[in-house]
């Protein structure tokens, strides 16, 4: 598939799941009980966002779907292998500069240089960072460094892509802007998106779906459809069926607190 | 280095000169000026003196050989160590703490021994030069080793990175600044070293530690604080050999919250 292709198809078509959670719990060693059964499918073509109150155990329930760590209970299923992480913070190698860092993936594969070399440059040009290729992390702004970050994750074109708070650190306008960068992407690549934020501005202008934790251990407490197409741009934050999902949405986050 | 980063070592030596002609004239009345001889009379006797000059150089040059040797060992030595440690959490655990132990035991007590053992000229000098540098190369290396982050890891556990590719391309580099500080404290130990091992083996070719025991005894003090000086002297330039290494690998990156380069 050519990426030359963004925005051009009309929507994300669901595909087949991606990721399969039934009846998952994690309880860690020293017996936190992070979450409890927790059942959700996730397919290509989906984009689901997960608000909880915080410690409910978001970043877990990634943890898991990625299989860096493994249930205590239940069943995690994947539908590929090809799955990209983002994390709350853009881990690059310091000592790599920008290219080197968005090839470090692909690197891992096996994939040859000159191979490498085409997907990060691809990949760089996605996520708006031509001719910052030679530049070294410290020598970008945070939302610089997410959007490496996320072209790193975009070299092996994951079939569904996990974000965790990836924008929490920046401000307002730039957070927006990579909202809908991630859109965009979401669009072309049609993976299945797991998206974890604490906006339910964020949640809602992003997700085909939104699911709603309680407080830990979490579960599942409500779930939201989100039946704007895509799409979408700033504009949409001002629709007045936006605002009331919105405010549902935050009714029910209010609830998980209590 | 910019002027204004060399101003305030310059001043700082120029008072410390001025501290020392005060201390040699207005201190010490001439009878117990050897107490502190004035820095020309350091020079003239211990440098513009061709005899001197040659017996003190030639010791700089055997002790910088012993510290460099031992420096050689220790940081081959102390790295391999700390990738062990890095790799296997049994092994850091059994050899930890005979690397406290290094640090720990009363080093001048057992350097007589290590003449027992390996005889007294160099190659006891180098051992106990390898002695002194060792555990900041071992901790400050492991230190390094285990530095990246749980996350900078799990990237490599999610892409399959075998143990020798987490090694070569998240461990090993991020570990670079703290080896090279490793390196830095070491190297001055290795010099302090090479002296002390002078001072108690007396075979084979006589350093600066040897010169500096012969002078105190015959109470030439302007040989004695020239031997001091260039002592120290080799001291901080193996120092800022390593720093300089150091910074020049990792400039791109790394920037201690307190830069003093
Ligand atoms: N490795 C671990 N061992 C023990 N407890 C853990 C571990 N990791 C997380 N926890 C605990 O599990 C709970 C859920 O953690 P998690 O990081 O998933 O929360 P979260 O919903 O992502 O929170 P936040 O919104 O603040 O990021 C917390 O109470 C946390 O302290
Ligand atoms: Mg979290």
């Amino acid at each position: 598939m050519s990426v030359a292709s963004i925005g051009e198809q009309p929507r994300a078509r669901i595909g087949d799941p991606v990721l399969t959670f039934d009846n998952v719990s994690m309880t860690f060693p020293d017996g936190t009980e992070a979450f409890r059964d927790v059942s959700f499918e996730l397919r290509a073509g989906e984009f689901i966002t997960i608000v909880g109150p915080s410690g409910c155990g978001k970043s877990t329930i990634l943890r898991v779907a990625s299989g860096l760590e493994k249930p205590s209970s239940g069943m995690a299923a994947r539908g590929t292998d090809n799955i990209g992480y983002v994390f709350q913070d853009p881990t690059l190698l310091p000592w790599r500069r920008v290219r080197a860092n968005v090839e470090l993936f692909a690197e891992l594969h096996g994939h040859g240089a000159t191979e490498r070399r085409g997907l990060a440059e691809e990949a760089l040009r996605l996520v708006g960072l031509e001719g910052f290729d030679r530049h070294y992390p410290r020598q970008l702004s945070g939302g610089m460094r997410m959007r490496v970050s996320l072209a790193r994750s975009l070299t092996l074109r994951p079939r569904a892509f996990l974000f965790d708070e990836p924008f929490a650190a920046l401000d307002e306008i730039t957070r927006q802007r990579l909202n809908e960068e991630v859109i965009r992407l979401f669009q072309s690549e049609s993976f299945g998106g797991l998206f974890i934020t604490h906006s339910v501005f964020e949640a809602a202008f992003l997700s085909t779906r939104v699911l709603v934790m309680s407080k830990r251990p979490g579960t599942l407490v409500a779930e939201f459809p989100v039946p704007f197409t895509y799409p979408r741009t700033e504009e949409l934050r001002f629709d007045p069926a936006f605002a009331e999902l919105s405010r549902e949405i935050s009714g029910a986050l209010k609830e998980a607190y209590r | 280095m910019n002027a204004r980063k060399l101003l305030p070592p310059v001043a700082v030596l120029v008072l410390f000169g001025g501290l020392w002609y005060a201390v040699s004239y207005l201190l010490l009345d001439p009878a117990r000026r050897f107490l502190l001889p004035p820095p020309q009379e350091v020079w003239q006797v211990g440098f513009a003196d061709a005899f001197n000059r040659t017996e003190l150089l030639q010791g700089l040059l055997y002790t910088a050989r012993v510290a460099v040797t031992g420096l050689a060992v220790a940081v081959v030595a102390g790295v391999l160590v700390a990738v062990l440690m890095s790799q296997a959490a049994w092994v850091e655990r059994s050899l930890y703490p005979y690397a406290v132990l290094l640090q720990t035991i009363p080093i001048l007590a057992i350097v007589p021994v290590l003449g027992f053992w390996f005889g007294f000229d160099f190659r006891s000098r180098v051992i106990v030069c390898t002695v002194f540098a060792l555990f900041p190369i071992i901790t400050n290396t492991l230190f390094g080793l285990k530095s990246a982050g749980r996350e900078m890891h799990d990237l490599f556990t999610l892409h399959d990175a075998s143990r020798t590719v987490r090694f070569r391309k998240l461990q090993l580099p991020a570990a670079v600044p703290a080896i090279f500080t490793g390196f830095r404290i070491s190297g001055g130990l290795a010099v302090i070293g090479a002296i002390v091992g002078d001072f108690f083996f007396r075979q084979g070719d006589p350093g600066l530690g040897v010169l500096l025991d012969v002078y105190r005894q015959q109470l030439r003090s302007p040989e004695l604080f020239a031997a001091l000086l260039l002592a120290s002297a080799l001291g901080i330039l193996v120092f800022w050999i390593f720093g300089w290494f150091g910074r020049a690998l990792t400039r791109h990156w790394y920037q201690p919250a307190d830069d003093r380069s």
